[in-house]
């Protein structure tokens, strides 16, 4: 019974609970059953919280018996990135510095999860401030890949991706920062999905890059995802950057999400597949031919400056990351050194202490990129290639409806393989990183494995707010494959 | 450009970023940096002249809500994770001398 709840998907399992089959203490039960089975090989979540998740599902089913009206995940057991604010348990950041930090308030999203009655069962391994391709920079503990115990689950929402693929819980949501979400959906061989910036507030999330940050689901499969977008997308007042229902209507996003989009032209830049790895490369051609067989139409398109979109970023993203965290000073909440002579010591001591290696990289390269006699050489210049990039998506959705190519140039990479050359981390984000510069939605959706059983990802952007249409696309393919449902050995 | 930055500036970063390197972290810090400017380095090969900075992906406009007071965090909830406090402050030390004027 336990495993028969774990192959459900957060739609089934919702269904099944909400007509009685299933009880959501059971679907509770069974995720706890197997994190105490899994969860010692992959170290996914850095908290758990089964007393509190037991009495809501004993909640949620007192209330299906007695017929009272629930919200759309009922009793579906779901994770959160910890850097996402709960104010029932810590939030860390996977940060030192934060490693006892209780957070005064929920974040939109989990004010959004408790009232469609979801049951968040606990909190995600990160990359240290979500700084980080690897889950490696996490100053608290390492998460592995469930599909191969030597390599990174990818990053930084590797525990929220490996939660799902451990099948420890139905679904989850990640920070999507420079590709966060996607890269390690690819890794893990889940859906991940980057919203449009804007669509969902990031009131709550702990602030890395404020101009590229969004939060997004991950889950086994597209109509998941669809399911979560429901719940945690959407206006919200204290998010000023969150758009409202006048200017981009939040559509239903699972109505239409079986019906194939008629004609469907895909852009493809051919120089990316060549950029990848030979067996990633294959499974994503592999893919395009699936939507050649549908009756899509492949048309090369070119985008000249998504080559710069790494340098952009880091300049763009750490400039953004040192304002940010200015405000953990030792003061108001966080680890403080002990004993400090002077005030300025309170501060420069307490970060130095408990900051790791990536952060204070990028704390010093966004410094210096703003400082006076730099600004204008790194920054501005940045901003303006960052319109560039913008302009290179507009320009081709104006010919195709959809852009595709790989997530990563490669499949999960081992343990300490790009820890000691930070630029060649860097790298591993080539593909992802100028969807979060020029604000488009972008989706991760397995696509096979290479030799090794490792998953690949197959990467989907559609023009900013059509979601809805990216999602479509997305489960054309998806229905056609079975990738999905294979389970990861260290999940068994 | 300045393509390499040396332990003399890392410093001086490292200063205005309230972090308190040591020697080799400044060591480290100054080849990586380097390293990722080297890189950062190939955005002067376009000619961006004429072209808008583009802070925002979304048409940024000033968000104004009613001027009207809400609730807030609470004095205790606002100290609730101050590493150090005294009664309902948070304590930091002395920035000022005994012997001070000012």
């Amino acid at each position: 019974m336990a495993n028969e709840i774990l192959n459900l998907t957060c739609k089934q399992l919702r269904d099944q609970i909400a007509d009685g089959t299933v009880k959501s203490t059971k679907a509770v039960e069974a995720v706890f059953a197997q994190i105490e089975k899994a969860e010692p090989k992959i170290k996914a979540f850095l908290r758990t919280h089964k007393e509190e998740a037991m009495q809501k599902a004993a909640d949620i089913d007192e209330k299906i018996a007695n017929g009272d009206k629930v919200g759309s995940l009922a009793g579906v057991p779901i994770a959160v990135k910890d850097n996402i604010c709960t104010s029932f348990s810590k939030t860390t950041c996977a940060s030192k510095i934060l490693e006892d930090f209780e957070a005064p308030y929920d974040a939109h999203v989990i004010e959004q999860l408790n009232a469609a009655d979801a049951i968040i069962i606990g909190k995600c391994n990160l990359d240290e401030f979500a700084m980080g391709s690897s889950t490696e920079n996490s100053g608290l503990q390492q998460t592995v890949n469930p599909w191969d115990a030597d390599r990174v689950p990818g990053g930084s929402s590797g525990g929220s991706a490996a939660a799902v693929a451990g099948r420890m819980a139905f679904g989850s949501l990640g920070s999507d920062t420079g590709g966060s979400i996607r890269q390690p959906a690819s890794f893990c061989g889940v859906v991940g999905l980057k919203p449009t910036y804007g669509r969902v507030s990031r009131y709550g999330l702990v602030a890395y890059g404020s101009s590229l940050d969004q939060i997004g689901p991950f889950t086994r499969n597209v109509e998941d995802a669809a399911l979560m977008m429901n719940v945690i997308a959407g206006h919200d007042g204290r998010d000023s950057t969150s758009v409202t229902e006048k200017d981009a209507p939040v559509p239903d996003y699972t109505a239409d999400i079986d019906k194939p989009i008629e004609g469907l032209k895909i852009g493809i830049v051919p120089r990316f597949n060549e950029g990848a790895s030979d067996e990633v490369g294959k499974a994503v051609k592999a893919s395009l031919d699936t939507y050649k067989s549908l009756g899509a139409e492949i048309v090369e398109i070119d985008m000249p400056y998504f080559d710069y979109a790494v340098a952009t970023y880091y300049v763009i993203a750490t400039a953004e990351a040192s304002s940010n965290l200015a405000r953990f000073d030792g003061v108001h909440y966080g680890h403080r050194t002990a004993d400090p002579h002077d005030y300025v010591e309170v501060y420069s001591k307490s970060r130095d202490e408990a900051f790791g290696d990536e952060v204070k990289r990028r704390i010093m390269l966004g410094t210096y990129a703003l400082s006076s006699g730099y600004y204008d050489a790194y920054y501005l210049k940045a901003s303006k290639v960052r319109n560039l990039i913008r302009q290179d998506y507009t320009k081709a959705f104006e010919k195709v409806d959809c852009i595709m190519m790989p997530v990563s140039p490669t499949t999960a990479f081992k343990f300490g393989e790009k820890t000691d050359d930070p630029m060649q981390m860097y790298l591993a984000d080539i593909y992802t990183i100028a969807a979060n510069l020029a604000g488009v939605p972008g989706i991760s959706v397995p696509c096979g494995f290479d030799s090794q059983n490792l998953p690949v990802g197959l990467q989907i952007f559609t023009p900013a707010f059509s979601e809805e249409r990216l999602l479509r696309i997305a489960r054309m393919y998806e229905k056609e494959n079975d990738h999905n449902i294979v389970m990861p050995p260290l999940a068994k | 450009m300045s393509k390499k930055i040396d332990q003399q500036q890392v410093k001086q970063v490292a200063k205005l970023a309230r972090l308190d390197l040591d020697d080799s972290e400044v060591a480290k810090f100054s080849t990586e940096l380097s390293s990722i400017l080297e890189y950062i380095e190939k955005l002067g090969e376009l000619d961006t002249d004429g072209v808008e900075p583009l802070a925002h992906c979304l048409p940024v406009n000033n968000v104004f809500r009613e001027d009207k007071p809400r609730p807030s965090l609470s004095n205790e909830q606002a100290l609730k994770n101050a590493p150090e406090r005294v009664d309902k402050f948070f304590m930091v030390p002395k920035i000022l001398d005994d012997n001070s004027n000012s």
